[in-house]
């Protein structure tokens, strides 16, 4: 059993230093037109053994250490404890929700101009991250190229913008809608795919979406992108230092105060949380709806849930429609906040950012995705040096997820239905 | 002429790509047909297989033509042992603790395993591409010596034809020869009972990974050289691809891996040869989009029967 | 009410089952029985809609419904249990029932995010419904939790009071006795007979437990290997020699 185990551990080593020395220690570096290659820092290499030495105990007294761990959890006072009453975690949950609504609130107030706009890109993820998982939490579809809906949702802003001067407001609605018809209309075919060829296809129409955005250089402007896409208003009244609008006002003017930048981001930020308030809302009223229940019933057991009269496809459809319905409305509100738009911005990359705080959200338990949304915004931002990390990160931990714990970090809480006793007679039914 | 041989042109620079698709689309069709789950982080394997062999090349410096055979012979060995581990290690790591679980389980660790290998060559090699020196130069021309556009099949082409040729036949010979390929063929028909007549499945299953990692450094290597530049997201548009092949020749069967990546890389070819190469992906990505909703066994898969 | 003529089901080669008919009556309890692998949950997926039959009719209230959409088929008043139980597991045992009352449920979007008086009365006339069957196959304390932490036997009377809830005509039952107790088993028996003398259902059930099939059924088909071996009362089936030889073998 020990030589075994020795085997077995200097086996792991052996592997972790091949996967590790040739790609880490020896670094390729384009010299002009010449190749050369120099070797990795010192650190490196004491990484490399490292890296090495722990895997190779750690196989070797992997029996013990399972077992410590073990006591370790018997030992944790949490668990033994009963797991909080449904009630209460229902309870928790929305109080929860509203303490950060209120901190959201108020954070433009105490905050520096550059964090208000950083929140509001958290806010635009927290949008993003609800829509999906309407999607992949609770309908179970799995979809890959949920960035194309946003990209539908902040070029037709763009668009209308650049063709016809729509204002922010009046294309909010028509880019959410539209997204929300192209899930519609490329859902169709494509529902009835099994679960992992459905990733697959979503995945397909998202780069498509991104080549037909770069290529059709007429319409878009290709990779050069839509530049000048204006802020939302405030009944009619712009942010900016002048009016680039006719027939707009200037905020600064009508209140007669100095012109300050922050006015703007501030504003932005407010119309994204009232936004980001709706979303949750709208989509936590919906899973305690006939159709959100049916969303969950078909991914626990589609089956089951045809044989009891719900159609497979206008269940997944109509969550596939709701998801990218929330990806337009975050790309319109995308758009406006960075003025620019390009091809760039909705690449695969960002659907799989948008996944990983679903996966880390608990897949369904909307607080779950709000936390997980601000944690994978700002934690790179809080650790400059970690930023380069960030996706290294998130793909190591939605594997650690799936296997240490594919419910999520928070799972879902279940509503509460409290019954009225019926009298178990027979009359009144039949 | 000139129509003839643009065309012979097309389909040959297709079946080139077409047969690297091939070889990459083996490890998916295989790892499907075995646990019936897309190994997502495939197309990282292979592109890591592309950089080690271009580190390997590079270290050994040689500049003269003789050493030529060698080096390269070296390279693909190096690539193949590394692309391997990393293979098994993936398996070990995040494939084996999910497996039997809900099928989307598997799918998003994979996800997340290939995010992080693109992000791992991406900090330590640097994102942006790296020149790969054509260290096979020269071909034939083809179309006699009359003027005008000439048909070329380089002398690259040929390698790449030839060492699919001989990977694949060494395949078909080891899946249908030998007592693992056996094995193989037996828990992908059916896992539970392998698992009772003996047969250690996981073993099998490494194996499986194992050997589609190896065939995907040879792709890396040679696409790698043919295409002349990589960089840490080389691997996931070919994965991708290769993926589609997989699933048009019908996914699960060797034999469709092989006729699916040819049939693609045709298809990639005369796209870019006929209409647009900005297209040639859209084309790739309609492709498998169709086939799926169509024909979801592909070309020469069985029909699955829904169970309940 | 369902009336099944010759159907059959070929997959590939395989004739998995063969000019099959039966028919159910209203207030009936019809029994399909024959040994493992005779073609009987074949024919269950081929009349609830799961499989489109390669010949043959079924008719259900008059109307043809043989290639029509599973969930077509619910809607019209049959619904069916499965082998192995199929329950929604991580949603409470409330959701359970009220997902099947789908279709008697204000489904608008609009509707359901104002809050309609519509929409209000009729998810509150599903709560009462849902109330009404958790009592009566005693669950009601059950209400809150997830359906997949019931005990076997509590899963299985959620199934049916799930079927129940969406007030079929027809309820299928594919061996809705297996993995319980004798204990249970009776109170599924008394549960079966007063679907159909108190609720006026129809009931089409597989069972391979004979002094269930046997106490209960008002008509029984066997089926061997795919094809109809004999149909009757239980006392006709009893005594029916090709029966006997299909069960017990050859003397």
């Amino acid at each position: 059993m020990v030589a075994q185990n020795f085997r077995h551990a200097l086996f792991c080593a052996f592997i972790t230093l091949i996967i590790s020395y040739p790609i880490l220690g020896l670094n390729l570096e384009a010299r002009g037109v010449s190749i050369t290659l120099t070797g990795a820092e010192t650190q490196t290499y004491v990484g490399i053994a490292l890296a090495v030495v722990i895997v190779f105990l750690f196989q070797l007294f992997r029996p013990a250490i399972m077992e410590t761990l073990g006591q370790v959890k018997a030992i944790n006072p949490m668990i033994n404890r009963e797991p909080m009453p449904q009630e209460k975690r229902v309870k928790f949950e929305r109080f929860a929700l509203i303490l950060i609504v209120l901190g959201a609130m108020f954070w433009p107030f105490i905050a520096s101009r550059g964090a208000v706009d950083l929140a509001t890109l958290v806010l635009i993820y927290i949008i993003l991250g609800l829509g999906l998982n309407v999607v992949v939490g609770l309908a179970g579809l799995l979809d890959l190229g949920y960035v194309a809906f946003y990209a539908v949702g902040a070029y037709t802003f763009g668009l209308l913008f650049q063709y016809y001067g729509f204002s922010f407001w009046m294309s909010l609605p028509i880019g959410a809608l539209l997204a929300a018809t192209f899930g519609f209309v490329l859902g169709f075919p494509v529902l009835r795919l099994r679960g992992d060829y459905l990733a697959i296809v979503t995945l397909g129409f998202g780069e498509i979406i991104r080549i037909l955005l770069n290529n059709l250089t007429d319409l878009t402007n290709g990779p050069d992108g839509i530049g000048g896409i204006p802020d939302p208003t405030l009944f009619g009244m712009e942010f900016g230092r002048r009016v680039k609008i006719e027939g707009n006002t200037s905020f600064h003017e009508v209140f007669n105060i100095p012109y300050d930048s922050a006015h703007k981001v501030i504003f932005l930020y407010l119309i994204t949380l009232i936004l980001a308030v709706f979303t949750l809302l709208v989509i936590r009223r919906l899973i305690r709806m006939p159709v959100g229940r049916s969303w969950e019933a078909l991914r626990e057991d589609e089956i089951a849930a045809r044989s009891l009269g719900l159609s497979r496809t206008a269940v997944k459809l109509s969550a596939f429609t709701i998801g990218a319905f929330f990806a337009g409305f975050a790309g319109t509100i995308f758009a406006s906040k960075q003025g620019f738009i390009s091809p760039e911005s909705f690449v695969f990359l960002e659907s799989a950012i948008v996944l990983a705080i679903v996966v880390l959200g608990g897949m369904g338990s909307q607080l779950g995705v709000i936390l997980a949304a601000i944690a994978v915004t700002i934690l790179p931002e809080l650790a400059r040096e970690f930023s380069e990390y960030r996706m290294l990160v998130f793909g190591a931990a939605m594997v650690l997820m799936m296997v240490w714990r594919p419910q999520g970090l928070l799972p879902m809480t279940r509503v509460h239905i409290n019954l009225k006793k019926q009298e178990a007679g027979v009359t009144d039914h039949a | 002429m000139h129509d003839v041989m643009y065309f012979l042109q097309q389909l040959i620079n297709g079946l080139t790509v077409g047969s690297a698709y091939a070889l990459i689309a083996i490890g998916y069709t295989m790892v499907y047909g075995i646990i019936g789950m897309i190994n997502f982080a495939h197309g990282e394997i292979y592109m890591i297989g592309a950089y080690v062999s271009l580190i390997v090349i590079t270290g050994l410096a040689v500049t003269s033509p003789a050493w030529i055979p060698l080096v390269l012979l070296v390279a693909l060995i190096c690539a193949i042992i590394v692309s391997s581990s990393m293979g098994w290690a993936v398996e070990r790591i995040a494939y084996r603790p999910v497996r039997g679980q809900h099928r989307l389980i598997p799918l998003i660790s994979a996800i997340g395993m290939s995010i992080f290998l693109q992000n791992y060559v991406h900090l330590a090699q640097g994102s942006r591409n790296i020149g790969f020196p054509l260290l096979i130069e020269g071909g034939i021309s083809l179309g006699g010596s009359g003027g005008g556009f000439q048909a070329n099949l380089s002398y690259m082409q040929l390698t790449i034809f030839i060492v699919t040729l001989v990977c694949m036949t060494g395949l078909s010979l080891f899946i249908s020869r030998s007592k693992t390929g056996r094995a193989c063929r037996a828990v992908s028909q059916d896992l539970k009972m392998s698992s009772l007549l003996g047969i250690d499945t996981n073993r099998i299953i490494a194996a499986t990974f194992v050997i589609g990692a190896a065939l995907a450094a040879v792709a890396g290597l040679l696409l790698g050289m043919y295409y002349g530049s990589i960089d840490p997201l080389f691997g996931f548009i070919a994965g991708l691809k290769a993926f589609t092949a997989a699933v048009l020749g019908g996914i699960g069967s060797i034999p469709g891996a092989m006729l699916g990546g040819l049939v693609l890389g045709v298809a990639e070819s005369f796209t870019s040869g006929y209409l647009s190469g900005e297209y040639k992906d859209v084309v790739s990505f309609g492709l498998l989009i169709l086939i799926l909703l169509f024909r979801p066994t592909g070309l020469l898969g069985k029909p699955e029967v829904e169970k309940i | 009410m369902l009336e099944v003529r010759d159907l059959s089901m070929r997959f590939g080669g395989l004739l998995a089952v063969d000019q099959v008919s039966l028919d159910v009556g209203e207030r009936e309890i019809v029994s399909i029985i024959g040994p493992n692998g005779a073609g009987k949950t074949t024919v269950f997926n081929c009349i609830s809609g799961f499989y489109r039959p390669s010949g043959g009719t079924i008719t259900f209230k008059g109307r043809p419904i043989q290639g029509k959409p599973d969930y077509k088929i619910s809607r019209m008043g049959m619904v069916r249990t499965f082998q192995h139980v199929r329950l929604f597991s991580r949603m409470t045992v409330v959701e359970n029932l009220l997902v099947a009352q789908h279709r008697h449920l204000n489904t608008n979007l609009f509707a359901g995010l104002i809050k309609t008086p519509d929409y209000r009365k009729r998810e509150e006339k599903s709560l009462e419904r849902a109330a009404y069957w958790l009592e009566r196959v005693g669950l009601m304390e059950m209400a809150n939790r997830d359906a997949g932490n019931l005990a076997y036997g509590q899963q299985r009377r959620l199934e049916i009071a799930r079927c129940m809830v969406t007030e079929p005509e027809v309820l299928m039952l594919d061996e809705p006795a297996a993995g319980l107790n004798p204990n249970e088993t009776r109170e599924l028996n008394e549960l079966i007979v007063s679907l159909k003398e108190d609720y006026c259902v129809s009931v089409l059930l597989i069972e391979h437990d004979m002094s269930l099939v046997m106490g209960i059924s008002d008509r029984i088909n066997v089926i061997n290997q795919g094809r109809p071996l004999a149909c009757g009362t239980p006392e006709e089936i009893r005594t029916n020699d090709d029966v006997i030889k299909a069960y017990l073998g050859e003397e």
